[in-house]
């Protein structure tokens, strides 16, 4: 019994780390960036919030939702075409 | 032991839990029956906490089980979607579903640390953990620790991290099943305290992960709808209509008129507050003279100023006529005056502190980080960013959390769970910000500028139960409502909410429920937790590894009965102050587990050493901090770059990184067998690979 890892395999862990980095960047800009300018984004009006309050309590959450329902999606297609999927347990 | 396939398993739990909710809508709308019928307030609210109670109770017998991975991981056949309610449910505390809205309503911009710190953090489970350890498929995290960095002292860190986590955050959860259930009934605090116990008892004693599952997607119905509807309500009634979370911009718009007016002293309104305010500025002067006499006189100062009001009080008696209301009133002053220096400080800094809160214009609710200079306010958007960030980190870091995406049939549906566990607490957390406002919308227009002599029903029903929660007192005499007259306790926001919105006691009722599931649903999922670290970590894998199955079980029910019990009575305890106990488990959490888990899956040149100095090293360099900086442990040493105690984890992930990385280095790779493990998961799925859930 040995796991034999191929360029496919190695591949498929690349592309994992690369669409985590970008989802973890989007996640730091939208928590991080966007807090620490949140006094001047308040500048801004949108549907009648301050922008930056409005990032705060709901933006960044809608955002962070969508972080995760995409990797879950991206990655539930690597799986598929790097053939590195589970059996359906039917 | 499974008879029926994953796919008609769902979809009888889709029925199930279908007719749960309608039977469950049935059972409030007999109750508000009950409510038209004349049924006094206090037995509606026992049958509703009662009845609950008994729900989850049924739940968990139903749910009893004597199989080692139903009671550890309910089977590993709970769909994405109903882990993701349990999730929501384990998830969101005492401390979420009633403090989180007033702690908004009480700080504005800057409470929002949690709204972010607590769902931001599924980002990290979804992108670093959850599917890794949904592939590694054992019981614990320790479980992986102990397999992935080999030996058992990584596991046995393991353990003691997370019972230590674990267990400051239960505490926080049974204080409020204490909270609630003596609120509603009258019962006292601690019988209340056992009588939640309970409740928790029978649902994870018998069925372990697989009733407390199930238990928890019925908690997590009920607290949803309870927090909905009184928001919803209280929105379509003041004219925003049904979607209160699109809509609440406006309310916050004439929120930030109200306050800018009330901060005008041209107005008559803010005239009018100006006036209550000079009255507190000249109540911080007599606490700060008191406070400089005392320095300087001591004790024979203190005695001094008794003496002066007995006199006081002996003149009022003597006077003709004799002012009853004085009379008594002076007395009371002599009777309540500090009688050593130690407690007398302590008065007046705190009367001092009130006083000065109270004479300053009010803290726009939609400003970030407001200080009275640009130094200030940057040290307030520093521990902001901080705050969230020991929160996020925590989150990722949480056993009881991370436990439960084992449970799912495939990491498949790990990766779809996080998703559906965010979406559910997305539910509440957009919506707790938004009842924030409409509460303050309501406060600042209606309630400030009313007359005394026609409060609103609210203000003076809880104004009698709870002075704590809601405090009015007309200062300047002008028999009108000002801002800096009213004193709110922030859970006053969303017990208050039905009855600020008018609807009847019924719905009250509801969001006492709804606080109980939040509350059980949480202290669930901790003490299991615990118990299991210790039964299946400390008992089973290193003590005696040979032990058969039912002397297993046995044990972790026995552990798990001991545990709540400890719990309770520390808990009967009333130990300080509850958000600091739940951040500092936020930060412990994330100084201990997360840079090992991390690594763990990221970086296979992580071994033993490395876990080991990691572990420690994080959890070593925060609780130092805390020690060193909380004021309840008297140290008080100056804070590193002005960061608050509860944030010690900024301190404590990177040294916990710091430990794992220079460990590692210093000592051999780790084992090919080990390194086989991090392919292992690493790939949902791998040819030839080996077996690490085989029980």
């Amino acid at each position: 019994m040995s796991m034999q890892l191929t360029a496919k395999h190695h591949e498929y862990w690349r592309r994992n780390l690369k669409i985590t980095g970008l989802l973890l960047g989007l996640w730091f800009v939208v928590t991080f960036v966007m807090g620490y300018f949140a006094r001047e984004l308040n500048g801004i009006t949108i549907l009648g919030f301050p922008f930056g309050f409005y990032m705060s309590a709901q933006g960044s959450l809608i955002i962070y939702v969508a972080i995760i329902w995409y990797y879950a999606h991206y990655m539930n297609k690597l799986d598929q075409e790097y053939g590195v999927h589970e059996g359906e347990e039917e | 032991m499974a008879t029926v396939s994953q796919s008609q398993f769902t979809a009888n739990l889709k029925k199930y839990y279908t007719f749960y909710t309608g039977g469950f809508a049935a059972f409030v709308i007999f109750v508000a029956i009950l409510e038209q019928l004349g049924v006094p307030n206090k037995i509606l609210g026992y049958i509703f906490l009662f009845a609950t109670i008994l729900l989850y109770a049924g739940i968990g017998f139903m749910s009893k089980t004597a199989e080692v991975s139903e009671y550890y991981v309910a089977g590993r056949r709970v769909p994405a979607f109903f882990n993701g309610m349990a999730t929501g449910a384990d998830w969101m505390s005492a401390a979420s579903f009633i403090g989180m809205a007033g702690t908004l309503y009480l700080s504005g911009y800057d409470g929002l640390a949690f709204v972010l710190g607590w769902t931001g953090g599924y980002c990290l489970v979804a992108l670093f953990l959850a599917p890794y350890l949904r592939k590694f498929g054992q019981f614990t995290i320790p479980d992986f620790l102990g397999a992935r960095f080999g030996g058992n002292i990584p596991r046995l860190i393991g353990v003691l991290a997370a019972i230590v986590c674990s267990f400051t955050y239960v505490i926080a959860q049974i204080y409020g099943v204490g909270l609630i259930t003596s609120r509603f009934t009258g019962l006292e605090f601690s019988v209340g305290v056992f009588v939640g116990l309970a409740g928790i008892m029978v649902c994870s004693f018998l069925g372990g992960m697989k009733a407390v599952t199930w238990t928890q997607v019925a908690q997590y119905i009920i607290l949803i709808v309870a927090y909905m509807i009184p928001v919803v309500w209280l929105s379509v009634q003041h004219g925003f209509g049904p979607v209160p979370q699109v809509a609440y911009g406006y309310a916050l718009q004439k929120v930030t008129e109200r306050e800018n007016v009330l901060n005008d002293k041209a107005t008559p309104d803010g005239a009018r507050e100006e006036s209550v305010r000079q009255i507190f500025r000249e109540r911080v002067a007599a606490a700060d003279a008191n406070l400089k006499g005392l320095a300087a006189g001591g004790p024979a100062f203190l005695a001094q100023e008794k003496d002066k009001l007995a006199a006081k009080a002996t003149a009022l008696k003597a006077a003709t006529p004799v002012d009853e209301k004085a009379v008594a009133a002076a007395e009371k002053a002599v009777a309540d005056y500090p009688t050593d220096a130690a407690k007398a400080k302590a008065d007046w800094t705190k009367a001092k502190a009130g006083a000065a809160a109270k004479a300053a214009p009010i803290a726009a609710h939609a400003t970030p980080f407001a200080g009275k200079d640009e130094k200030a306010s940057d040290i307030k958007r520093k521990n902001f960013l901080a705050l969230i960030l020991c929160l996020m980190v925590g989150t990722a870091a949480l056993p009881h959390i991370l436990m439960r995406y084992y449970t799912t049939p495939s990491v498949k549906e790990a990766r779809q769970s996080v998703f559906w566990s965010l979406f559910f607490i997305f539910l509440l957390y957009f919506t707790a910000p938004c009842l924030a406002v409409l509460a303050k919308f309501d406060v600042y227009t209606l309630l400030v500028g009313s007359k005394f002599s026609e409060l609103p029903s609210w203000v003076s029903a809880w104004a009698t139960v709870d002075k704590t929660l809601m405090n009015i007192t007309d200062i300047n005499k002008d028999g009108i409502v000002q801002l800096a007259e009213i004193t709110i306790g922030g859970d006053l926001i969303v017990l208050a909410t039905p009855e600020i919105a008018g609807l009847p006691y019924v719905i009250t009722g509801l969001v006492a429920a709804g606080g109980l599931a939040a509350a059980l649903s949480t202290a669930d999922g901790l003490l299991l937790t615990i118990a299991n670290a210790m039964s299946h970590d400390l008992y089973y894998k290193m003590i005696d590894p040979n032990a058969p199955t039912t002397r297993r079980l046995a044990v972790s029910k026995g552990l798990l009965l001991v545990v709540a019990l400890i719990a309770a009575y520390v808990t009967s305890l009333k130990p300080g102050d509850i958000l600091f106990l739940v951040g500092a488990a936020f930060s412990l959490a994330a100084s201990g587990f997360f840079p090992a888990l991390v690594c763990g899956v990221f970086w296979r040149r992580a071994n033993q050493l490395g876990a080991i100095l990691g572990m420690v090293g994080g959890l070593g360099i925060c609780m130092y901090y805390m020690y060193m900086t909380y004021p309840f442990f008297g140290v008080n040493a100056p804070l590193w770059w002005d960061i608050n105690p509860i944030s010690a984890g900024l301190f404590g992930i990177p040294a916990g990184f710091i430990g794992v990385i220079v460990g590692s280095l210093i000592s051999p790779e780790p084992s090919k067998e080990v390194q086989e493990l991090v392919d292992h998961v690493r790939y949902p799925s791998l040819e030839g690979d080996i077996d690490t859930a085989g029980v």
